[in-house]
């Protein structure tokens, strides 16, 4: 029996700590899960099972002691951007091929302090640039849920696909993901798991692959808010290795998920009410609206007037950024290396044959954008434009506490159905994107289905350093939705 | 500034030269501008490279707080304004010694902004030059292509080694003011410990922009700061000796001056320097030049210092070598030549002050200068490799200023001091070298050689100067420890002259 697979983080560490199970069979189970779920989901791009089940080990050796940590004994997956020392690392890029890193990244060490078994890497967009998985040099991950009534294929979103993925098909008790432009709030909101970030500087970005630097964001996938609250206390902390990371204590996530929000003010910003937004969508905001009404909060109209300005400022940031991180990709220190006549040629093919499109796309924008001549029309602007997003997140929250909003657009898409048109898919990120250009905390919490069955998921926005309110806002969203959906297993 | 101009004559007249220069000072700092790994010059190749030097996946810059201070202290030693805001950019740009693909550097606000220094002439004469602003950056690593016919090696060992970038204002006219500009910021960076400044370890090396034009356009640019005065520059890149700089200059100049003359038009564009023959080439031209894509370094956060933090720097200054040549001309009465070759070095500085300490002040850099710079040039030591110290030279120098020894016995003693060591007083004393200034002696040796000599009298009558040949005679039966004063005195005295 392996029923305890689905049960939360919260509730596995409890069993662990109370010596009912022990971390070694919890370990061996997750580790025959994820196998078997490969041929289907494809959520995972390699394990070690030597290194779990040692790792689990250990865990048991410490609970036996009365000791551990906030994740001692429960496996947990890693996104295949954080280095993860030994294991192959490769941001799902063909230009990593066999990149081994010497190094454990910062995030993962702290899960590993705090008693976290890794269970393996998980499957993403190459290099996080994606909202569907479908950029992975390793195939594309299938979400575990489907529509009702049909075999169709679904994304499980992107980037951190094989996070959401593992989570919502109880393959783990929570995994890494990192969010640049909404990369774990959409596949959350597509998995029915809650995926957070954290305010920018929070969660340490070293040792995880770059992608637009002052975007990227690591933060958890989990099963419930209140393991959301654990695995985001336990991922952050001061890093003096990280130049950006906030030289701050980590203020009790955890406490907060239970804490009321009765007297909270909650703003509805209007310029998110898109055209063309599906009416389940339309709907199950207002159905957050009056849960959080009838859990005390107030309710208050708020206005974020530049947001139509954020998508395209996101595009042009975020490639500026990626063109100069991927640089440093030229087959001569590690990865791929395809052998030219000349030093030239082999950087060329190495490169070309290394990165897959939507990457050279990025790289090709950013090169653009950053050039003489056009670097004032487009970048410079771009940064003004930030500015300006984070005066309006500023005014918002002069009138609120925290903002909700839906985490997408629409629910889970059909694999393949976007993956020829980047601009529909860069729409993915319209209501997500605005939180990584400003760096306030943000998170999705499954709230509901679809007619058809497919999660969906509400987001909550709070102002920097304010964990604390979203982590409450999304446990009240949590118990008032009463979302216990699970995909049946097919796979 | 008319005795010092530069006037190269052309075909169709004269031409002067106007000159600017970047100078890459490599900052003195145990560990890299921002890793861990150390510096040092010389090392086993590729044995100084952290992770973040590779530009390994994931790895993330840290600011070394003490390369910023070297900054400061160095921008405060260019009496220029220090910014308290500054902000890293990255400068992109392909090469295989630049593993992350591009040069974290300061590009719109760099921690230093405008300052001037006093430089001085071959002649002793002094001029200024403007500086523009004070940079940090990282080195890149270094492509080595000899070792392999078919290969390039790489060694990381200097990448990411901090540099500051140092732009002088275009108010160079010749090439010696180009080597004297060179020369006075390296004992500035040498005097403030920020910089070791050996350009044979590559620790300081140029950039030299290069222009021409005719006589009188230059003081319209500075009157106005027009450049279309000026003529369109050549940068010649890494200029690693102070000859080179001056030689890539005449060069230059003369390239430029033949090319217009010719009809042609000077280029924008980026030139080496080929030190075996002697000649700059092309090396790319304005449209090949990079776009180097600049944008704030998302990796790291602007870099702000406090006044207070700055004012501190600046009280712990050590006196820069102009104010050090000034003290030695008007406390110590050193001629300005004296007081700049002491200056100049401040090692040697330090040397001669200890000497002087107590001491006949002029004494003591009359030896430094001449004695002991002359005796370590020979062995070929630096002055901290001195086997005589500066306490004992002291003393050697009160020796003579009080009339003890003569100087020709203090450079047998110098001898003495250099080989065997020792206290110069007792050396004076045990070898009985103490000078005779006792009359009675000298005079009876004096009557004794004019009565022996004759006929050496009489042409001394015709011709005063021959006194010499009885200075020597009276010298060489004394061994030397006549006082000379004493014995020329007595001599023209008894000779009636």
């Amino acid at each position: 029996m392996t029923d305890f697979l689905t049960l939360s983080l919260a509730e596995i560490t409890a069993r662990l700590k109370a010596r009912e199970i022990s971390a070694t069979e919890v370990a061996t189970a997750a580790l025959a899960a994820a196998e078997a779920s490969q041929g289907e989901l494809n959520a995972f791009t390699a394990f070690d099972r030597s290194r779990t089940l040692a790792m689990a080990e250990a865990s048991d050796q410490k609970l036996a002691k009365g000791e551990g940590g906030l994740l001692e004994g429960a496996p947990i997956a890693v996104k295949d951007l954080f280095a993860v020392e030994g294991v192959p690392t490769t941001a799902c890029s063909h230009i990593l091929d066999g990149f081994k890193p010497p190094y454990e990244s910062t995030v993962t060490s702290k899960l590993w302090a705090e008693g976290g078994v890794f269970l393996g890497k998980t499957n993403m967009d190459e290099f996080a640039m994606g909202s569907s998985n479908e950029t992975s040099y390793y195939g594309n991950v299938i979400n575990p849920w489907r529509a009702k009534g049909s075999e169709a294929k679904l994304t499980p979103g992107g980037s951190s696909g094989g996070s959401a993925a593992a989570v919502a098909a109880h393959l783990c008790y929570g995994a890494t993901g990192t969010d640049t432009g909404g990369s774990i709030r959409q596949p959350a909101a597509f998995t029915g798991t809650v995926g957070v970030k954290a305010t920018y500087g929070r969660a340490s970005r070293w040792g995880a692959v770059a992608f637009a630097s002052s975007l990227d964001h690591p933060g958890p996938f989990a099963k419930t808010v209140k393991d959301a609250a654990i695995l985001m206390q336990a991922m952050s902390g001061h890093d003096p290795k990280e130049s950006t990371s906030l030289p701050l204590d980590v203020p009790d996530f955890v406490a907060a998920a239970a804490a009321s929000v009765k007297g909270k003010r909650i703003g509805v910003p209007k310029e998110y009410r898109m055209d063309g937004m599906p009416a389940e969508i339309e709907t199950l905001w207002q159905q957050g609206v009056d849960w959080l009404k009838a859990a005390g909060c107030e309710i208050v109209d708020v206005s974020l007037p530049h947001t139509k300005y954020a998508l395209p400022t996101y595009y042009i940031i975020n490639p500026a950024e990626a063109s100069s991180n991927l640089a440093r990709y030229d087959g001569m220190r590690y990865g791929l290396r395809v052998e030219g006549q000349d030093l030239t040629e082999t950087y060329e093919k190495t490169r070309g044959e290394g990165f897959g499109h939507e990457v050279q796309r990025r790289i090709l924008m950013g090169t653009y954008v950053l050039s003489a001549g056009y670097y004032d029309a487009y970048y410079l602007k771009a940064l003004k434009v930030r500015r300006r997003i984070l005066e309006d997140f500023d005014q918002a929250f002069a009138q609120c506490d925290a903002l909700l909003t839906p985490s997408t657009p629409s629910a889970a898409f059909e694999l393949g159905s976007k993956s020829a048109d980047p601009i529909s898919m860069y729409l993915n990120d319209i209501f997500t994107v605005t939180a990584n250009i400003a760096g306030v905390p943000a998170m999705s919490v499954p709230a509901g289905l679809d007619a058809s069955g497919l999660p969906l998921g509400l987001q909550v926005i709070t102002p920097a350093l304010d964990e604390a309110t979203m982590f409450s806002v999304g446990a009240a969203l949590e118990d008032a939705a009463g979302f216990s959906h699970t995909p049946e297993k097919w796979w | 500034m008319s005795d010092h101009s530069y006037v190269l004559q052309g075909t169709t007249g004269d031409w002067e030269i106007v000159v600017g220069m970047e100078v890459h000072a490599q900052v003195a700092s145990r560990s890299k501008l921002f890793s861990g790994s150390a510096t040092e010059y010389g090392a086993e190749p590729n044995t100084q490279v952290s992770l973040v030097d590779a530009a390994m996946p994931g790895m993330l810059p840290v600011i070394n707080a003490y390369c910023v201070e070297q900054a400061v202290r160095t921008g405060l030693g260019l009496n220029a304004q220090i910014n308290k805001y500054s902000r890293f950019d990255r400068k992109n740009y392909f090469y295989p010694d630049l593993p992350q693909g591009y040069q974290i550097s300061q590009f719109q606000f760099p921690i230093v902004g405008e300052g001037e220094i006093e430089c001085e002439r071959d002649d002793g004469s002094l001029f200024t030059v403007g500086i523009e602003r004070l940079h940090l950056e990282q080195d890149a690593g270094k492509s080595i292509h000899d070792l392999d016919p078919n290969a390039t090696y790489v060694d990381l060992n200097r990448s990411g080694v901090a540099l500051m970038e140092i732009v002088s204002r275009p108010h160079i006219r010749t090439p010696d003011e180009a080597a004297a500009y060179m020369k006075t910021l390296r004992t500035i960076v040498r005097y403030l410990g920020t910089c070791g400044g050996d350009m044979e370890k590559g620790q300081m090396r140029a950039d030299v922009n290069v222009s021409i034009c005719r006589p009188g356009q230059y003081e319209k640019f500075r009157a106005d700061g027009d450049f279309k005065h000026l003529g369109t520059r050549c940068e010649i890149k890494n200029v690693n000796s102070m000859r080179f700089i001056q030689q890539a200059i005449e060069y230059e100049a003369r390239r430029q001056i033949d090319l217009v003359e010719e009809g042609g038009t000077v280029q924008q564009q980026t030139r080496l320097f080929d030190a075996n023959k002697g000649v700059t080439r092309s090396m790319r031209s304005k449209e090949e030049a990079h776009d180097y894509r600049y944008f704030p370094c998302p990796d790291l956060l602007p870099l702000e210092i406090p006044q207070a933090r700055i004012d501190e720097i600046k009280a712990e200054l050590p006196e820069l070598p102009a104010d050090k040549r000034k003290r030695f001309v008007n406390e110590l009465g050193l001629s300005e030549y004296d007081a700049s070759v002491l200056a100049a070095d401040k090692d040697r500085a330090d040397y001669f002050e200890v000497v002087a300490a107590g001491h006949d002040a002029k004494i003591a850099a009359n030896w430094v200068n001449n004695e002991l710079f002359g005796r370590l040039n020979k062995e070929d030591l630096g002055i901290t490799e001195s086997p005589v110290s500066a306490g004992q030279l002291g003393k050697l120098v009160d020796l003579i200023s009080t009339d003890v020894i003569s100087g020709k016995i203090a450079k047998d003693v110098f001898e003495i001091l250099w080989d065997e060591g020792g206290d110069p007083a007792e050396i004076v004393e045990k070898r009985g070298l103490k000078q005779v200034t006792d009359t009675g002696a000298i005079e009876s040796v004096v009557d004794q050689l004019i009565a022996e000599n004759p006929e050496q009298v009489t042409s001394i009558e015709k011709n005063p100067r021959a006194l010499g040949w009885f200075v020597g005679q009276v010298m060489k039966a004394m061994q030397g420890k006549a006082n000379p004063k004493a014995v020329n005195d007595i001599l023209r005295q008894k000779l009636g002259l």
